[in-house]
């Protein structure tokens, strides 16, 4: 939709603030800001690509802005779908309803690898599985979004969306004076309340709650020591905690303190060698028999990753209407299965027009994106496929909507997304804001961050 | 407070303290080789001795050894660019437990040491030194100015202590044996200038003439470095803050510890020794029992503290 001036109502600030301030001194205030980040170091770690094992995430100054319109409608439809995607979690791990009413294949629920039958007839405190629910989103029109991807597990970011605001009234502070841009440094506070409501019932007291981590080597390790911190609680790893007699202990100098709640950033396979993969020498070891003698809880739940599986993506709109007998409020993008003979048929005929990922893939690796493939990447793919089909799922590539970046000669539009992070616990919370990653390199659609992708601070504006 | 950050504050501790004495060791070491009328191998010698390696017999160690093993060997527990890679990886581990300035200090310039190669490191080898100065000042200006008082400072503290004790004592043994003769030292000499670079070495010649008001004898600087209450950097005074440290984490968490009657028994025993007893039953002997007695403390430590 075009305005008289060009630019969207939202923007309309930003666009004033670019204009009194000039290129060059964004140009400038952007090398600060980098600097800033070395120093503190918010870095993430790529794995098997060589070079600077400690990278920095390229940080445009120019925020992405959603008006309190838009808010509105995606607040309602990631809340609507982070409790739909909860209460799939609960029936597949009881009684199966969405399946055996035939709208979801059972074999792609129960041949799932993130499904854990260890999980079965399990009530986790609350009925809550996933805790943080991570929706990636873009906007494909006016008031109009549409959902990439769920991530159920432990979705990674938040951290940028708290520094990239603190970076920017660091810097800027004067275009937030006033207010118009609403708060989102909350997200530590509402994150601990959260967890606390997912205590186990028979935890005294004010629940000991703990950031389990894999370690210092891990990518996302800066942000959980940056959201221990902020909560103020421990963050431990995994030989820093035991269990004895069924509950949960952490090493500490003056002797064994007992865990309530484990925000765990480490994913199921490595949570318990005794439960999950004995030849594991990670984890620790009788955790899951605690969690399932109610003595403590794990955020997010073994077994939520079904949920998020792009082969299960596909039936989020259904399971909204199932569950919660709603409409739901963010469409997904068109898929094709692969596996399906049909829609395999029609993927084969226009790999040159599809962006094809790997069902279990995730990151933005091992997928195809026909437009911008030669034609040798295009066979290449097509025999993988051919291999596989019910490995892979096939999307149009994407309107994806642009936003102002700022590059060596200004600024140009470039491709966005989207991931708030909605908290489930007794109640749904949501802070106004999340992470919009960029795809720095004109013209691209990848914005994962390994790839060449950014961040941006993402505006939520006032009424 | 987990085990596991109590043990990794007083390594960072440690670390630090340990990267800051070998640049001090190694800058006497230049100092030495650079004095007219030596060929400067065996001061090279010496001080790649007291660092605990072991060379055959006869063997010289030059220049080039010491940038390999001192500077630059990752695999060495002594080298600066391990301690400060490793003091680096300690405080990432315990992120949470550094102010944001201390941090700031581990993390800065750490590509810098990185990439510090071989040729750099010769020649330039008095600006490395420099910078390792200015970046553990910058590390303790942090921890002095910001970091909370909490059980936490103290396992910080305790490495420091641990270590500078533990590294005073080994500069001294560079240079035992030229101890031997109790003659006063007579100024312009050979023997002036090595003891001159050792109290280089400690930030100390100006403390030591302003304590002591006299020529370079060695029983004073033997005291200076071992028994003066008020040089940071001798043993008694390491000692003291070693004591203090211990009181304090016993004051948090009630018990009695074997680490802490150690600690303040040496104490007690650095605080009523004369120097010249100490030269008597042998210098070089003392130095090496109260190297033990540190290293046992430093085991009884984790004992006490689960880690």
């Amino acid at each position: 939709m075009e305005y008289e001036d060009g630019i969207r109502p939202p923007y309309r600030r930003i666009a004033q603030w670019i204009e009194e301030s000039g290129a060059e001194l964004l140009l400038r205030r952007r090398e600060e800001a980098e600097a800033i980040f070395r120093k503190i170091g918010i870095t993430f770690a790529v794995y098997g690509e060589g070079g600077d094992p400690e990278r920095l995430i390229p940080f445009d100054l120019v925020p992405r802005a959603f008006s309190a319109t838009e808010w509105a409608i995606l607040d309602r439809g990631i809340r609507q779908r982070a409790r739909a995607l909860n209460a799939f979690l609960y029936d597949i791990y009881h009684r199966g309803e969405i399946i055996k009413a035939g709208i979801i294949p059972g074999n792609l629920v129960y041949r799932n690898s993130a499904f854990l039958p260890e999980m079965i007839g399990f009530d986790p405190p609350g009925r809550v599985y996933s805790h943080i629910v991570g929706i990636d989103i873009v906007r494909t029109g006016p008031d109009s979004f549409q959902v990439l991807e769920d991530n159920c597990r432990t979705p990674s970011g938040v951290s940028y969306m708290l520094e990239n605001r603190e970076i920017m009234g660091r810097m800027f502070p004067q275009i937030f004076s006033g207010g118009p841009v609403r708060p989102v440094e909350h997200y530590p506070n509402e994150l601990l309340r959260t967890l606390k409501e997912v205590a186990p019932a028979g935890a005294e007291g004010d629940p000991k709650v703990v950031v389990l981590t894999p370690g210092p080597f891990n990518s996302a390790y800066y942000e959980h020591s940056f959201l221990a911190d902020l909560m103020g609680i421990e963050l431990v790893e995994p030989q820093d905690l035991f269990v004895d007699g069924a509950k949960v202990w952490m090493r500490t100098i003056s002797g064994p303190q007992k865990v309530d709640v484990i925000y765990r950033r480490i994913d199921d396979d490595y949570l318990d060698p005794l439960t999950f993969r004995p030849e594991s020498v990670l984890g620790v070891p009788g955790l899951f028999d605690a969690y399932r003698a109610g003595n403590v809880t794990i955020c997010s739940a073994p077994g939520a990753g079904v949920a998020d599986d792009k082969a299960i993506y596909i039936y989020v709109p259904e399971m909204i209407r199932f569950y919660l007998d709603e409409e739901p409020v963010l469409e997904n993008i068109q898929t094709y299965q692969c596996g399906k003979a049909d829609e395999l048929k029609y993927v084969l005929e226009h790999l040159e027009e599809l962006v094809v990922k790997e069902v279990h893939g995730s990151g933005g690796y091992g997928m195809l994106i026909g437009p911008k493939s030669s034609k040798k990447e295009i066979e290449v793919y097509r025999e993988r496929i051919k291999a596989n089909p019910s490995g892979f799922i096939a999307q149009p590539t994407l309107d994806l909507s642009t936003a102002p970046t700022l590059d060596e000669n200004g600024l140009d539009g470039r491709h966005v997304d989207f991931r708030p992070f909605c908290l489930v616990g007794k109640s749904i919370r949501l802070v106004p804001g999340g992470l919009t990653r960029v795809a720095l390199k004109k013209g691209s659609l990848v914005v994962n961050s390994s790839q060449g992708g950014g961040v941006k601070d993402t505006w939520v504006l006032q009424e | 407070m987990l085990s596991r950050a109590a043990e990794n504050l007083f390594w960072l501790g440690r670390y630090m303290e340990r990267a800051e004495s070998t640049a001090r060791m190694i800058a006497m070491g230049q100092r030495m080789a650079m004095l007219p009328g030596t060929p400067g191998r065996s001061e090279w010698s010496s001080v790649m001795q007291s660092t605990g390696t072991v060379l055959t017999e006869g063997e010289q160690a030059t220049e080039l050894d010491v940038v390999r093993q001192l500077i630059l060997d990752p695999e060495s527990p002594t080298s600066i660019q391990s301690c400060l890679l490793r003091a680096r990886d300690n405080g990432r581990a315990v992120r949470t437990g550094l102010t944001q300035e201390m941090w700031e200090s581990l993390n800065e310039d750490w590509r810098f040491l990185e990439s510090l190669d071989e040729q750099a490191a010769r020649t330039q080898l008095t600006r490395v030194m420099e910078w390792v100065r200015r970046k553990t000042a910058y590390f303790k200006g942090a921890v002095d100015t910001a970091m909370l008082r909490d059980e936490g400072y103290d396992f910080l503290r305790l490495g420091g202590g641990i270590e500078r004790a533990d590294m005073t004592l080994r500069l001294l043994n560079v240079k035992y044996f030229l101890l031997l003769p109790e003659t006063e030292v007579v100024g312009g000499g050979r023997d002036h200038y090595q003891w001159m670079s050792m109290l280089h070495a400690v930030s100390g010649v100006r403390s030591y003439h302003r304590h002591y008001g006299s020529d370079y004898a060695p029983w004073n600087i033997a005291d200076f470095l071992l028994l003066n209450q008020i040089f940071p950097r001798s043993v008694a005074f390491s000692y003291n803050q070693i004591d203090a440290s211990l009181t304090r984490l016993e004051k948090f968490h009630g018990g009695t510890h074997r680490c802490q009657r150690t600690a303040r028994t040496e104490l007690e025993r650095l605080n009523r020794i004369d120097i010249s007893v100490i030269f008597n039953e042998g210098l070089h002997e003392f130095i090496n029992e109260q190297l033990a007695k540190t290293s046992r403390i430093s085991k009884e430590v984790s004992d006490a503290y689960h880690f």
